[in-house]
C-alpha cells in the first residue's frame, strides 16, 4: 500500500504482470478476511464478497489514490459502497489497505463495533456513504464528482453498484447527471452477480442488456469477467484515461469464486454456512491459490 | 334559491400564486436575493435544483453564478444525494424543488445522505401547506410531519421577506442539514414593523396581549397579527408569538407563553397533524402543563384545488376564519377565562375551520 499512499502518486505503478500479482494476493486476503467475519456472524453475505473480492483488490491495489492513515485526505480518490450488505468484503479490503486494522474485523457485526452489517460513514474508517438503501450511491459520487471538479480537484469518484440497484430509478436519475454534466472524474463498476434477494436478477426484474443501457445514457461502458484480474487492470486503466463522459465498468462475478463448495451452492442472497464448513472452505480458498 | 345574482366563482390560482393581500408591501424573491448575498461572502456557497429554479426563485441565483448552479434535472432523488455529495466535499449547497417532492419522494434522500451524515446542506422546499391552489399534488400539507421526526435535521417556516432574508445566512451557518419551507416570488414584508430579528431555534413575541396568546409559525403569522389587531378593537387583548424554526423547537418560550390563563391558539399553514399544535401541545404534556391548545391548522385530508382566497377561508387559515374562532372560543360564559370552558371547542362562527 505504501507507494499508493504517496500524495499526488499517479497509480497504476509497475510492470503489469506484477501489478496482477500484487492484486491476486491481496484478493486472496480479502476473500479469507472475509470468511473469518461470515464466521463470526455464521452467515451473511459471504457469497457476494467472495465474488467482488478481486474487483475489490484490483481498486484499492492497483487504482485508487489514498492515505490509509487519513482517510479524509481532501485530494483522495472517493471509493463509494453503494451496496451497504456488500461492507464484509469492503472491511476486508479496508484492512488489506491499511485503513481498518486487521485485528479488528473479528467484531464485524457485533454490538458496539466500527463494523457493522452495513458500513456507515459516521464511524467506519475509510467509507464515505452510509449503506443499506439502495440506490444512493451514484446520486451522492454525481455530487461528489461534481463538487471535486468546481474546486479544481482532479480526484476520482468510484461508485460499486450492484446489478440489482439497477432496479431504483435513482441510479438512472444520477446516471443522466454524470453524462449531462460530463463528470468523466466518475467511473461506476456495476457488479454483476445476477442475484438479488427474490432470486436471479432476470426473474426479479429484467436489467440486461446493461452494456447497451449505460451506453444509450451517455456512459462509456466495458464489460469483463470481474473475476479475471488481468481484464479488470486492462479496463479500469482504459477508463481511467478516458475523457469527456463517465465511464461504468460492468462486471460480471461469480457468488462464492474462489470458495468451490460456496460457487457450488444453491444460489442465495444470504448464504448460510454451516460451522463446520468455514474452515473447509478456507482450506479450499488456499488449495485454489496454490493450483 | 335566491333572486340575486350568482357569485362569480373565483378561478383556481396560478400554481405559484402570491397570498399577498391586495395592495400589501411586498419584496420580490427574498431567498434568491438574500443567497447571492451571501454567496457574494461566501466562495462555497452553491445551488441547485430540479427543473424548478425559476419557480423557487433559485434562477436569482443561477443568473448571477451560473458557474455555482448545478441543474439536475427533474429528478429529486438526485437532486439531494448530489447535494449531499456536494457537502462532502466542502461545498455549502442549497437545493430547491417544491416540498412535496422534497419531502414525500426523496425523503429516503434526505434522511440517509443527508441528515444522517449531519451534512450542511440546506433543502429549500417551494409551495408549503397551502400555498398553491393546484390541489393534493403540489400542496405539501403534511412536509414537517414528515421532516419533524428526522434527527438532525434544521427546520424553518417563515413568515415573511424579512425572516427569509435573515433565516438564509443562519441557515448556512448552521451545521448540520436545514429545511426552509421557502415563501417565493412577491413575498409579503412584515415584520420590518416589529422590533424583531430572525435567530434559528429561537421564538419572537411580537405583541404582549392579556386576554389570547397565538402561537404562529410560517404564514399565519402575518394572519396572528392581523388577527391580533381586528382583536384589538373589540378590546381582546392578544399577544402573538411567532415561532419560525420548528425543529429544535424553542420550549422554553412556548412553556412561558402556555403556563398562563389565556387562552392559548396555534396557528399553523400544515395539516393539525404532527405540526406545530402538536410540538407545542406535547411540549406541554411533557412538562406536566395543563393548558388546553386550541389548533388551527389545516385538516387532516387532501385539499381541494381553487383559488388560494376561497381555500385559506375554508380550511381556517384566512384573517376572518382566525378572528372568528378565536371569538368562539372566548364567546359565551367562558369569557376571559378560557380554562373554564369545556374541552369541546364551541361552535365556530364561519366557515368551519380545520381541527382534529
Amino acid at each position: 500500500m505504501t507507494s499508493l499512499s504517496t500524495p499526488q502518486a499517479a497509480p497504476p505503478t509497475g510492470d503489469r504482470a506484477e501489478r496482477i500479482e500484487r492484486i491476486r494476493q491481496a484478493a486472496y486476503r480479502i476473500r479469507r478476511n472475509a470468511l473469518d467475519m461470515g464466521e463470526v456472524q455464521g452467515q451473511g453475505y459471504i457469497g457476494q464478497a467472495l465474488g467482488v473480492a478481486d474487483v475489490l483488490a484490483t481498486v484499492y491495489t492497483d487504482q485508487l489514490r489514498y492515505r490509509p492513515e487519513d482517510p479524509h485526505w481532501p485530494d483522495r480518490d472517493r471509493f463509494l459502497l453503494s451496496i451497504g450488505h456488500y461492507a464484509i468484503a469492503l472491511y476486508a479490503a479496508l484492512a488489506e489497505a491499511g485503513t481498518i486494522p486487521a485485528e479488528e474485523l473479528e467484531t464485524y457485526g457485533s454490538d458496539d463495533s466500527r463494523l457493522p452489517m452495513s458500513a456507515m460513514a459516521s464511524y467506519t474508517p475509510g467509507v464515505e456513504i452510509s449503506g443499506g438503501s439502495l440506490g444512493h450511491g451514484l446520486p451522492v459520487a454525481t455530487g461528489m464528482a461534481l463538487g471535486l471538479r468546481h474546486q479544481g480537484n482532479g480526484a476520482r469518484v468510484y461508485n460499486l453498484l450492484s446489478d440489482g440497484e439497477l432496479d431504483e430509478g435513482s441510479t438512472w436519475e444520477a446516471a443522466l447527471a454524470c453524462a449531462h454534466h460530463g463528470l468523466d472524474n466518475v467511473t461506476a463498476i456495476v457488479d454483476v452477480n445476477a442475484l438479488q434477494a427474490d432470486g436471479p436478477t432476470a426473474g426479479v426484474l429484467r436489467t440486461e442488456p446493461v452494456t447497451d443501457k449505460w451506453r444509450a445514457f451517455g456512459w462509456h461502458a466495458l464489460r469483463v469477467d470481474g473475476n479475471d484480474v488481468a481484464a479488470l487492470v486492462d479496463a479500469l486503466d482504459e477508463l481511467r484515461a478516458h475523457r469527456g463522459s463517465p465511464s461504468v465498468l460492468i462486471c460480471d462475478t461469480r457468488i462464492g469464486c474462489g470458495v468451490p463448495l460456496l460457487e457450488s451452492r444453491e444460489k442465495a442472497h444470504f448464504m448460510r454456512v454451516e460451522e463446520h464448513e468455514w474452515q473447509l472452505a478456507r482450506d479450499q480458498l488456499h488449495e485454489g491459490t496454490t493450483r | 334559491m335566491t333572486s340575486t345574482a350568482p357569485k362569480k366563482r373565483l378561478t383556481t390560482s396560478a400554481m405559484i400564486a402570491s397570498f399577498a393581500d391586495p395592495g400589501q408591501r411586498t419584496t420580490s424573491a427574498p431567498f434568491g436575493h438574500a443567497l447571492n448575498r451571501l454567496a457574494e461572502q461566501r466562495p462555497e456557497i452553491v445551488g441547485l435544483s430540479a427543473d424548478l429554479a425559476k419557480y423557487t426563485d433559485m434562477h436569482v441565483f443561477r443568473d448571477a453564478h451560473p458557474d455555482r448552479f448545478f441543474q439536475m434535472g427533474m429528478a429529486e432523488q438526485s437532486l439531494l444525494g448530489t447535494a449531499a455529495g456536494l457537502a462532502e466535499v466542502g461545498l455549502v449547497p442549497f437545493a430547491s424543488t417544491y416540498s412535496v417532492f422534497a419531502t414525500r419522494r426523496a425523503y429516503d434522500f434526505l434522511c440517509l445522505d443527508i441528515a444522517e451524515p449531519n451534512l450542511n446542506v440546506n433543502v429549500v422546499g417551494a409551495l408549503p401547506g397551502l400555498t398553491t391552489g393546484y390541489g393534493p399534488s403540489h400542496q405539501a400539507t403534511e412536509d414537517l410531519a414528515i421532516l419533524r421526526g428526522c434527527p438532525n435535521l434544521t427546520i424553518v417556516d417563515p413568515c415573511d421577506s424579512v425572516d427569509i432574508e435573515q433565516a438564509v445566512p443562519a441557515l448556512a451557518d448552521a451545521p448540520g442539514p436545514t429545511y426552509l419551507r421557502l415563501l417565493r416570488g412577491a413575498v409579503p414584508t412584515v415584520l420590518d414593523e416589529y422590533d424583531y430579528r430572525f435567530e434559528l431555534g429561537k421564538a419572537a413575541e411580537l405583541r404582549t396581549g392579556r386576554d389570547v396568546v397565538l402561537i404562529s409559525t410560517g404564514l399565519m403569522t402575518m394572519r396572528a397579527l392581523q388577527a391580533a389587531a381586528r382583536l384589538e378593537a373589540d378590546s381582546v387583548d392578544v399577544a402573538v408569538l411567532h415561532v419560525p424554526t420548528i425543529k429544535p423547537l424553542d420550549t422554553e418560550a412556548i412553556l412561558r407563553a402556555a403556563r398562563t390563563d389565556r387562552l392559548v391558539v396555534t396557528l399553523e399553514n400544515h395539516t393539525v397533524v404532527g405540526g406545530l399544535a402538536e410540538s407545542v401541545a406535547s411540549t406541554l404534556a411533557f412538562a406536566g402543563v395543563g393548558t388546553r391548545v386550541v389548533p388551527i391548522a389545516l385538516p387532516d385530508e387532501f385539499l381541494a384545488a381553487g383559488a388560494l382566497p376561497t381555500l385559506h377561508d375554508r380550511y381556517g387559515l384566512s384573517t376572518d376564519a382566525v378572528v372568528a374562532r378565536v371569538r368562539a372560543e372566548l364567546g359565551g360564559d367562558a369569557g376571559r377565562r378560557p380554562q373554564a370552558s369545556p374541552h369541546v371547542a364551541a361552535a365556530p362562527a364561519d366557515p368551519a375551520p380545520a381541527t382534529a
